[in-house]
């Protein structure tokens, strides 16, 4: 059932947004127009069965790209493309592509029993034909999921917040989904739930050869997770690669402060000297790499002209040094 | 940082229920510690562990239906767990300072900083409005704001996360207090900044001598901010000692599962450790030690009968207690 082979494809996506002041305001003050560049001429390929991670800080514009790989947001330029592959129930055709979002609170209607949540995408799509076949599919999956059967009939309150995620998971599954954008998909848990969660995708990953665009700020969760990786600032993908090779061998000054300043319980860094300044605004992003204001090795030629992204070793580098 | 010589916040034996239709609850069952001047104690435990009540208790907002019915809480040889309303307000502020978790929603949105921060120093110290803005301007300073004398008349809405958390700090520490209740400080806060936040609380801990409770679920924030750690488990400590023998020896099982749950940046294993099951809810706390369903050494004893939490440095209120290193 599995397959290698590129699943989607990303090229030179941008997704800008018109925050001006209205019209008039600005006819009266002589304002510019101000676009908010959340997106700016990212690409990159995720093969299939393999998790594709995007890490940044908030305000990067990792959410705004995993709402465009779920056509949630579309891109102003560029293009994302879908592969024809062989799906998970055997036809052929572009990925079913499903979201987990952040917080399961806000994710699942609470006036929904949880056996209809999940058996919605199954009613919506045609995906079984009568209702004793959708109540097996949704045992099934709650099954998979690591809950009870009996717990379809509960609603979203009666349940933990890592129960509410696995929920979150099971109404993925419910759509034959083979590719699953998960938008910091345990950030709103605990660590020993979190560990739960992230044991049931990797499992599911390899039961179903799931591909995974993973997005998170939490480096450790996504050294855990990633095959290949992207660390995203302001906007641009900033370094690139296999994830064993960037956190091996960090060469972006942005991916070296991000790793030295994660607090790290095994060799904690009690003297530690933070990084100085905080992410700009996309809206007025400095000009030359955009790193360069909160970069110790900035030089003059930083401030002047962006470096583009260009390939180094296994993965791509947007950096004049290194 | 002994919390042997006279502590600064003593709590003994602290009880909370919340009383509710079916009777009362109990969220908060016999909590213990010490904290020392000048010293970070770090309190870490799962969402509902009671982490932030007993932080509420000590500062004294806890809302009905909860209330404390028993134990104590001395601050500085003065026992503040049943003052009346009023002087407990005074000294709120005054002797304790707190910095929540969205620093959004603990400053007012219509009030510029420098107003927040003017009110509160008048409403501590005897000093006039010229002084207390003086102070502002110097606690912005402190917090390591830039352009501190143009953003003093600035509103929250206009102050980045990091630099409105600092604000939050620099409030806290308008009247100078002996201690701060830090509740997840820098949850809200990308990791660039969250280094930022412990570095300045780690410095003002130092320079002021101004004892911190950390309340966070994060155990790396812990590991680098803390001095000493308490775990909490549905409502009781379950160990408490220096951080890097609790990090590196934990002797408490569920201490252990925790640390081992942690994913880590320097290696990458095929499956995280993981504890099975959830911390029991309020109303179903099981007999015995509350972690036996949940814990791999469990035996016939710890399903009858609850162990206590011993006296000494490093502790766990454990019956069979791990020895050697649980995660090599």
């Amino acid at each position: 059932m599995r397959e290698s082979g590129p699943i989607l494809t990303v090229s030179n996506a941008s997704c800008r947004f018109d925050v001006s002041a209205p019209a008039l305001s600005r006819l009266l003050t002589r304002e510019p127009r101000r676009i908010l560049r959340a997106v700016e001429t990212v690409s990159f390929t995720v093969e299939r069965g393999t998790t594709f991670s995007i890490v940044g800080e908030s305000g990067c514009g990792k959410s705004t790209l995993a709402r465009m790989v779920v056509g949630l947001q579309r891109p102003t330029e560029g293009a994302l493309h879908f592969s024809d592959i062989t799906r998970i129930d055997g036809t052929i055709g572009p990925p079913r592509v499903q979201m987990i979002f952040q917080d399961p609170y806000a994710s699942l209607n609470p006036r929904w029993r949880v056996g209809d949540i999940i058996a919605e995408p199954i009613r919506e799509l045609k995906l079984r034909q009568d209702e004793a076949a959708i109540t097996q599919r949704v045992g099934d999956l709650l099954e998979i999921v690591g809950l009870s059967r009996t717990d379809a009939s509960r609603y979203p309150h009666a349940f933990s917040g890592g129960q509410r995620q696995r929920i979150s998971i099971a109404r993925a599954l419910a759509t034959e989904a083979d590719f699953l954008v998960c938008d910091e998909p345990t950030s709103a848990l605990d660590v020993s739930v979190q560990a739960q969660i992230l044991n049931l995708m990797v499992r599911l990953q390899k039961e179903f050869g799931l591909t995974y665009l993973f997005i998170s700020h939490n480096l450790s969760v996504v050294r855990h997770m990633s095959d290949q990786l992207a660390i995203m600032y302001l906007g641009r993908f900033v370094e690139t690669g296999p994830a064993d090779e960037v956190f091996g061998n960090p060469r972006h000054p942005y991916t070296r402060l991000l790793l030295e300043t994660i607090p790290d319980v095994e060799k904690p860094n009690r003297a530690r000297r933070p990084m100085s300044g905080e992410v700009p605004s996309p809206i007025a992003p400095p000009p030359g790499c955009a790193f360069h204001p909160r970069c110790a090795m900035a030089a003059d030629i930083c401030r002047v002209e962006r470096p583009p992204l260009r390939t180094v070793a296994a993965g791509a580098l947007a950096c004049h040094f290194g | 940082m002994s919390a042997v010589a006279s502590p600064l916040l003593s709590v003994r034996d602290l009880r909370i229920v919340f009383d509710g239709r079916l009777g009362p609850l109990t969220a908060l069952d016999g909590v213990s510690f010490d904290i020392a001047p000048g010293e970070i104690l770090g309190v870490v435990g799962e969402s509902g562990a009671g982490k932030s009540l007993t932080g509420t208790a000590v500062i004294g907002l806890l809302d009905p239906p909860g209330r404390i019915s028993g134990g104590s809480i001395h601050l500085d040889g003065l026992r503040i767990d049943n003052l009346p309303p009023e002087p407990m307000r005074k000294l709120r502020g005054r002797q304790i300072g707190a910095i929540f978790q969205d620093p959004l929603t603990s400053l007012h949105p219509l009030l510029t900083v420098g107003d927040q921060l003017v009110e509160t120093i008048l409403t501590h110290l005897p000093v006039g409005k010229a002084q207390a803005r003086k102070r502002a301007l110097d606690l912005l300073k402190e917090v390591g704001i830039p352009a501190a004398e143009t953003r003093i008349d600035q509103y929250p809405h206009q102050f980045s996360g990091g630099m409105r958390q600092r604000v939050v700090i620099a409030l806290a520490l308008c009247a100078e207090p002996k201690l701060i209740i830090a509740d997840e400080p820098t949850t809200a806060l990308d990791v660039s900044i969250q280094a930022q936040i412990t570095t300045l609380l780690k410095r003002l801990c130092r320079e002021h001598g101004t004892a911190i409770m950390l309340v966070t679920h994060d155990m790396g924030v812990i590991a680098e901010t803390a001095d000493r750690v308490a775990v909490m488990y549905a409502g009781r400590i379950v160990e408490i000692g220096p951080v890097a023998e609790v990090t590196r020896r934990p002797h408490h099982p569920y201490t252990a599962g925790l640390m081992a749950s942690i994913p880590s940046v320097h290696t990458r294993n095929a499956v995280l450790n993981q504890i099975d099951g959830a911390m029991p809810r309020l109303n179903a706390i099981p007999d015995g030690c509350s972690f036996n369903p949940r814990c791999r050494f469990a035996s016939g004893f710890c399903r009858e009968h609850k162990p206590g939490l011993p006296v000494s440095a490093h502790a766990a209120a454990c019956h069979f207690p791990l020895m050697e290193p649980a995660h090599a």
